[in-house]
């Protein structure tokens, strides 16, 4: 019943990834007491609670936006976005390729970090996956404002119906379906199949009736078992392994989503890894977006330390070389094609109507995080939250150009227009956010934010290293 | 709200809704429920009864096509309506007509619009309240009478220019009734300089028909050749045979801002009105023509091309016109007239024909200059002269609007207001209807009887085609009205018209003559029956068949007498400030057809601004003002107070100096479509001679604000590419006409003419196609630009409006739109209709989630529109941009909007992708009565709606598996070439070059 039995001597010694002194019952504490509001931030004053309390209020409006900014646009239709002929696809796309960015990290760290038994993933992996499956379910959303006729979006799926009618599958809009529904459900998966544990722990640390019959419905009747701890393991591992993948393949296909259109600007070849590395960037800009105040409001910086931070930083520079790479190598296509609609998409970047955004995400993307070279900057906590905010909104910018800039000047110059976003595009993007905000908040108060059962396993690890 | 109790007394008071008690709340509630399950009533028992004997000839889903005449400034344009089930739905040209030649302008085809335009005046009104028929009838006899005590000294009518021999001969009746009445016109697009030059040079009212088709040079002078008037299409059609010929015709263009024979022409110059004056005249005095004063030397006419132009002229004596435009003066208008007398081209290329006027009872009385006779209409400034001086006691307006559309400087909405009863007919309850004592709702011509002269004499017949939809009267019943106190019947009248003509044509001897009842002796049965036949048969084919020629006339000998130097020196050398001209707009003329959404959201030529009016200046004086466009200007003439806020537009090809202003917009009232859209011009607008001037000085300074400007094709500059080919004009005689081009882009030509594999490879394998291969040619040596395709598309496949914001927005519905390029180097403008190019391997197919755009097995790129879901992917790989979705729920759903939606096409949902089908309706009809009669769909039988329309059949559609077909013939031409070839899209539409003749420029920068 009771984890915390299992090993009460073993204390942690300071290592870089978890603070001195902790025990794996103290771990559990501490992380279960957030959740069931026990000595906890919760009571340690009204500042914290209030906090939450402001924080949940004002993304909860969001939400209500939201809703009704959906039943709006469903009933007078898509021209409430800016988009026109030729730019047919605004800001609901970008938002969605975004999204589906950001949604990225949480696999990757959740999955490949621990098939490369990358020991600090632990205390982030949790929280990455919960931002993950957030993002991602968002992004799934905004596919569905963005179509005219939104009630018959379950057409793009191929379900058996009277008229044999299927979906069209030369489309990369049909692959995309399957990329992100396979990818939510993996993630779930992933993330549930994670929280078991520590959903148990939660049944039996909790007084109130109503949290022991939820967490204990959700626990799927767990008792630390060992034989459950085994299968649990590889059941994990397993899931991991599906979902390595799917780290790469959905962003690839968003990708697609653009790459197989012939519009100069669409159609490259550098999308796939261009994407992922895109992806990859804004995914891990945004863990640390989320990391620096969770640590800082909840008091978790024995847990998520300078040391994740650091690595997360380098990982952001990294995507951040890879991006450049991408940038300049389609600025050098452009031109070695010779191709006279590549090179006037490429120069209308630099000096359009669209210049200004694209020499900011340049700024964003590729000059900001060269601040990262330096370890003093990558440890100054809030230096590392002006640059993950300053890259989440690189890369928005970066999804926003390759969107919408291509398609506003294409072939023929008839037809040429510009794209300016109404007031409901910025509805649309700004709720979502507060969507996102609300559900990380509710996450947050209701679920353990760090992996307990994970921890302990840490606080054991790092013991045994101790007596080394 | 008061209770029924208190209303009735005697019910009981208590109101269980408004004073519930529990019980009964409680009962009302379980019988709504128990009735609620018993469910609703049955619809109403009516009866419905099939055709007992079905009327002949009308198939229910098969169109029935009507004969009639639609009226361009006072003459007629014969046209053919398609009904369906009785309802009108779409208009196409007359073939047997002069003025249509099977093709009809943007306007005739948009007019479908305006018949069926709820806005339309519905009721009459006197002072402002409703009333009726009957009062009208009444209060005119009783005004009449009155007016019969003083010989109708006071009586006046006001009419826009009348050809129609029934309403000339009615308003004949009237003049002769009353003697005292007078006859005015009024053409808000008419200064009378044409008129009264032909009149000085025939002695008597005299208009100029052009024989293009014959000319080999045609000098175009601020002209509307090709439109929007109502030889256009006529000419436009001769042109493009004389063109097509060999050798090819040659064009030159002076302009004052760019119009449709700019683009077409071989050389073209910017010049301001007064500097086209003063071109004629040196163009006169190189050409040798007699009597003609020297010019001074300073001034510009002294330049390189103006010899050129006169050789070309010169060499093509007795084969060439010169043609003047409405803004240029009376004495540019008379040194045409002595142009072409010169160069002999009078009866051959230029037939002056006398105007139609009243029938003249008093045969001896002079008719030429000086006061109106009682058939020779007077003006409109001389009518306000005596409102002012309280002469008019009544006036009747016959659809004119000149509280709109008369001069600012007149100010005839005050002198209206000093005339005892006024009586205003028109289509709509427009600003003179507003005051006027009575006002008419007129029935359209599509609703009424009549009849019309064309632009070359030929008289045809207004037919209606459905009964009056709003209740309208026509102009006949009303003057009939006058006449005689009891309205008639237009139709009656129209045939007695007939019987006259008919007697004139047939040669029958008068005695049954026109409007006397019809005696009892065989003679005069036969006459009858003979009459009824003849009458028929006119009806079916709309146009007087083998009527006599118009009257040709020949100048008087002492026409030509000069009368001084150039008035202006100083406008023509270009010093002279700015000078504004009030030119009529290119889609609502002089305002005549504000209410029709169609022509309002249908993008002009070259600015393609829609819903609105700009004032046109030249890119040099923009910089010498310091504006861009959408700067708003304040116009102030030198001469007067009067002072205009206009918005001005940069145009490339404007004539420095020069802005134009055109009419037609800035309505207060009216329909549905024009209020609160453009500026007046009118407001500004002088007189000369009791009529409107086309050209005033005006000052010109920034206002300060901006205006923004819906535009349906911002960018027209072409950034290296090259969308429209040229090819050069290659002159040995041993070439045959089409051969005989440069075989520049025959590489191309001859990739496109196969409808076989492409050359560039494929991931997706080749179609076969077994039955037809349907394609389709657009010859832009052919295309003048004139949008009327555009529109007849519009009408044909149930296009909506979207209006001016969603048009900035860029989200115009036209399947069919017209891309205007003005190439880097300043030539020519180029003008591309570019609709669907129903690519082979389309890009639009691969990317569509759904299936909801696909490749049929005729070749066609089909759209499913109950399949789309709306991603806009297929937009987005479309290279052409050709397809238009529906953001919003676009298209109209009134009862009005549904009677003339065309019901073989789908009206769409929002949400949905539409695009060119190929006219794919018109292919099932053919296809239906090809299966019919077991044979194939033969050459020419599917016509598509911008094909029928086009007024120089720049448009071919065909089937590419027959290789005698047109298009196929077409496409083997070494002209031939497709739009964005590289991107291996293969389209089916393809592109015939423009012809460049290098020989033809008049300069080395010409072009």
């Amino acid at each position: 019943m009771a984890e915390n039995d299992m090993d009460t001597t073993a204390v942690s010694a300071g290592t870089p990834v978890l603070g001195p002194g902790w025990t794996a019952g103290g771990v559990t504490d501490k992380i279960s007491h957030i959740v069931l509001g026990r000595g906890g931030p919760w009571t340690r004053g009204w500042k914290a609670h209030w906090r939450w309390r402001g924080a949940l209020l004002i993304s909860f409006s969001g939400v209500l936006v939201l809703l009704s900014a959906s039943a709006w646009l469903f009933m007078r239709g898509v021209g409430l976005f800016g988009v026109n002929m030729p730019v047919a696809w605004g800001f609901a796309l970008g938002n969605f390729v975004w999204w589906i960015g950001i949604g990225h990290a949480g696999t990757f760290i959740s999955a490949i970090l621990l098939l490369l038994r990358q020991r600090w993933r632990t205390s982030i992996n949790r929280y990455a996956e919960a931002m993950t499956l957030f993002a991602a379910g968002i992004a799934g959303l905004f596919p569905i404002f963005h179509l005219g006729r939104p009630w018959f979006a379950y057409w793009l799926l191929p379900y058996p119906n009277r008229m044999e009618l299927w979906p069209q599958w030369r489309s990369p809009l049909v692959w995309d379906i399957f990329a992100i529904s396979t990818y939510l459900l993996v993630s779930l998966l992933f993330w549930y199949v994670g929280l078991i544990p520590d959903l148990a722990s939660l049944r039996d640390k909790a007084r109130s009736r109503g949290k022991q019959l939820a967490y204990g419905l959700l626990a799927l009747g767990w008792r630390g078992d060992a034989r459950h701890w085994q299968r649990y393991e590889s059941a994990y591992l397993l899931l991991a392994g599906l979902a390595t993948p799917l780290v790469v393949s959905v962003h690839t296909v968003v990708s697609l989503d653009f790459a197989i259109g012939n519009t100069p600007g669409y159609h490259s070849t550098i999308f796939p890894p261009y994407f992922v590395a895109g992806a990859l960037f804004s995914g891990f800009a945004m863990v640390v977006t989320l990391a620096i105040p969770l640590r800082h409001y909840l008091n978790l910086r024995d847990f998520i330390t300078m040391r994740h931070l650091d690595l997360a930083a380098r990982v952001m520079l990294a995507c951040s070389l890879f991006v450049a790479y991408g940038y300049a190598s389609e600025i050098f296509t452009a031109y070695y094609s010779g191709d006279a609609y590549e090179i006037h998409m490429t120069q209308d970047r630099f000096t359009g109507v669209y210049a200004p955004v694209y020499w900011a995400y340049i700024c964003c993307n590729v000059l900001v995080p060269q601040i990262l070279w330096s370890r003093r900057m990558r440890r100054n906590v809030p230096a590392l939250l002006i640059i993950s905010l300053v890259v989440n909104a690189g890369m928005w910018m970066e999804r926003f150009l390759i969107v919408v800039q291509s398609l506003h000047q294409d072939f023929l110059p008839s037809s040429w227009g510009v794209f300016l976003p109404s007031f409901w595009d910025w509805v649309f993007l700004l709720s979502s956010i507060a969507l996102f905000v609300w559900l990380f908040l509710m996450f947050v108060r209701y679920l353990p934010l760090i992996s307990m059962a994970e921890m302990r396993g840490l606080v054991q690890e790092t013991s045994r290293e101790d007596l080394r | 709200m008061k209770r029924p109790a208190v209303i009735f007394p005697t019910l009981p008071a208590a109101d269980p809704v408004a004073d519930p008690a529990r019980r009964r709340v409680l009962k009302l509630m379980a019988a709504s429920a128990a009735l609620a399950g018993t469910g609703c009533s049955q619809p109403p028992a009516e009866k419905i009864l099939p055709y007992v004997n079905m009327p002949e000839g009308l198939v229910p889903g098969d169109p029935v096509y009507y004969a009639s005449t639609l009226l361009r400034g006072g003459l007629g344009m014969g046209i053919l309506v398609e009904t369906e089930s009785g309802r009108p739905i779409k208009i196409e040209g007359n073939s047997a007509h002069p003025a249509s030649l099977g093709a009809a302008d943007a306007q005739a085809q948009a007019a479908i619009l305006t018949l069926w335009d709820p806005g339309r005046s519905r009721t009459v009104m006197h002072a402002g309240r409703l009333s009726t028929f009957p009062a009208l009838q009444e209060g005119l006899r009783r005004r009449m009478d009155e007016e019969a005590r003083r010989g109708g000294e006071g009586l006046r009518l006001l009419s826009g220019p009348v050809s129609s021999p029934t309403l000339l001969a009615q308003i004949g009746e009237v003049l002769e009734r009353w003697p005292g009445a007078r006859w005015h016109v009024h053409d808000p697009s008419d200064s009378g300089a044409r008129a009264s030059a032909a009149r000085q040079v025939f002695g008597r009212p005299a208009r100029a028909v052009y024989r293009l088709e014959r000319a080999r040079v045609v000098l175009s002078v601020d002209a509307d050749l090709f439109g929007p008037g109502a030889d256009g299409v006529c000419n436009a059609q001769g042109f493009m045979q004389a063109r097509k010929g060999s050798p090819r015709a040659r064009l030159y263009a002076l302009e004052s801002t760019p119009g449709l024979p700019g683009a077409l022409a071989d050389a073209r110059r910017t010049l301001s009105p007064a500097q086209m004056e003063a071109a004629l005249h040196a163009i006169g005095l190189r050409l040798g023509v007699p009597g003609l004063a020297p010019l001074p030397p300073a001034a510009p006419h002294r330049a390189a091309w103006l010899d050129r132009l006169c050789g070309q002229l010169r060499a093509a004596r007795g084969a060439c016109v010169v043609a003047p435009g409405h803004s240029v003066s009376r004495r540019a208008h008379l040194l045409a007239w002595r142009i072409n007398a010169h160069l002999g081209n009078i009866g051959h290329t230029v037939i002056p024909i006398a105007q139609e006027m009243p029938p003249r009872r008093d045969a001896g009385r002079p008719s030429d200059e000086g006061p109106a006779t009682a058939s020779h209409p007077a003006t409109l400034g001389e009518l306000v002269d005596e409102m002012r001086a309280g002469k008019v006691e009544t006036l009747i307006m016959l659809d004119v609007n000149p509280a709109y559309d008369a001069p600012g400087e007149l100010d005839f909405s005050q002198a209206l207001s000093q005339v005892g009863c006024s009586v205003h007919m028109g289509l709509y309850r427009d600003e003179t209807a507003l005051l006027s004592s009575w006002h008419v709702p007129k029935a359209h011509e599509l609703e009424s009887w009549g009849d019309a002269r064309s632009h070359d004499g030929t008289a045809s017949v207004v037919q209606p085609v459905i009964a009056p939809i709003y209740g309208g009267r026509s102009l006949h019943e009303l003057l009939g009205m006058l006449a005689t106190g009891t309205s008639g019947s237009a139709h009656e009248r129209v045939r007695a018209t007939w019987r006259s003509i008919w007697e004139e044509v047939a040669g029958k001897p008068a005695s049954a003559g026109a409007g006397r009842p019809i005696g009892q002796s065989g003679a005069q049965d036969d006459n009858a029956a003979g009459f009824e036949s003849w009458w028929q048969a006119t009806l079916r084919r709309g146009v007087l068949a083998g009527g006599p020629a118009a009257q040709a006339l020949s100048p008087l000998p002492d026409a030509f007498e000069e009368e001084g130097g150039l008035a202006k020196d100083k406008e023509a050398s270009g010093q002279a400030g700015l000078i504004a001209v009030f030119a009529n707009d290119s889609n609502l003329i002089a305002g005549e057809y504000a209410d029709n959404a169609w022509l309002q959201e249908l993008p002009r030529p070259y600015s393609k601004i829609v819903w609105d009016n700009a004032a046109l200046i030249s890119p040099a004086t923009a910089r010498l003002h310091g504006l861009e466009s959408g700067d708003v200007v304040s116009l102030a003439a030198e001469d007067s107070p009067s002072r205009l806020l206009a918005p001005v537009w940069i145009m490339p090809g404007q004539a420095d100096g020069v802005v134009t202003l055109p009419l037609g917009y800035g309505r207060s009232i009216a329909g549905s479509a024009s209020p609160g859209h453009g500026f007046d011009a009118y407001v500004l607008q002088p007189v000369e001679h009791g009529m409107p001037r086309r050209t005033r000085r005006v000052g010109m300074r920034a206002a300060g604000e901006r205006h923004d400007f819906a535009c349906a094709q911002p960018q027209k500059a072409l950034h290296g590419r090259k969308p429209v080919r040229t090819v050069q004009v290659r002159r040995r005689p041993e070439d045959a006409p089409d051969v005989a081009l440069d075989a520049a882009v025959s590489h191309a030509g001859a990739r496109a003419a196969r409808s076989g594999p492409g050359d560039q490879p494929s991931l997706y394998p080749d179609r076969r196609y077994d039955g037809y291969a349907w394609g389709m040619t657009v010859d832009l040596d052919a295309c003048i630009g004139c949008n009327a395709c555009a529109i007849a598309c519009q009408a044909e496949n149930n296009i909506p409006v979207v209006g001016p914001r969603e048009v900035a927005l860029g989200r115009e519905m036209h399947w069919m739109r017209i891309d205007l390029y003005r190439p880097e180097d300043e030539g020519r403008a180029q003008f591309q209709p570019m609709a669907c190019q129903h690519c082979e391997n389309a890009p639009c197919e691969v990317v569509c989630p759904v299936g909801a755009t696909m490749h049929d097995s005729e070749g066609l790129n089909v759209q499913v529109y109950n399949r789309c879901v709306g991603t806009r992917f297929c937009s987005n790989n479309c290279p052409y941009k050709v397809r238009h979705f529906n953001f919003f729920q676009y298209a109209a759903t009134d009862p009005a909007a549904a009677a003339h939606a065309n019901p073989d096409v789908t009206v769409r949902q929002r949400g949905v992708m539409e695009k060119c089908t190929y006219c794919v309706q018109r292919i099932s009809h053919a296809r239906i009565q090809a299966q019919k009669e077991d044979r194939r769909i033969r050459d020419g039988e599917v016509v598509t709606a911008c094909q029928a329309t086009c007024p120089t059949n720049a448009i071919v559609f065909g089937d590419l598996n027959d290789p005698d077909s047109l298009v196929s013939r077409s496409k083997a031409s070494t002209r031939n070439y497709t739009v964005l070839e590289e991107l291996n899209t293969r389209p089916r539409t393809s592109y015939l070059a423009r012809v460049d003749d290098p020989a033809a420029q008049l300069e080395e920068d010409d072009g």
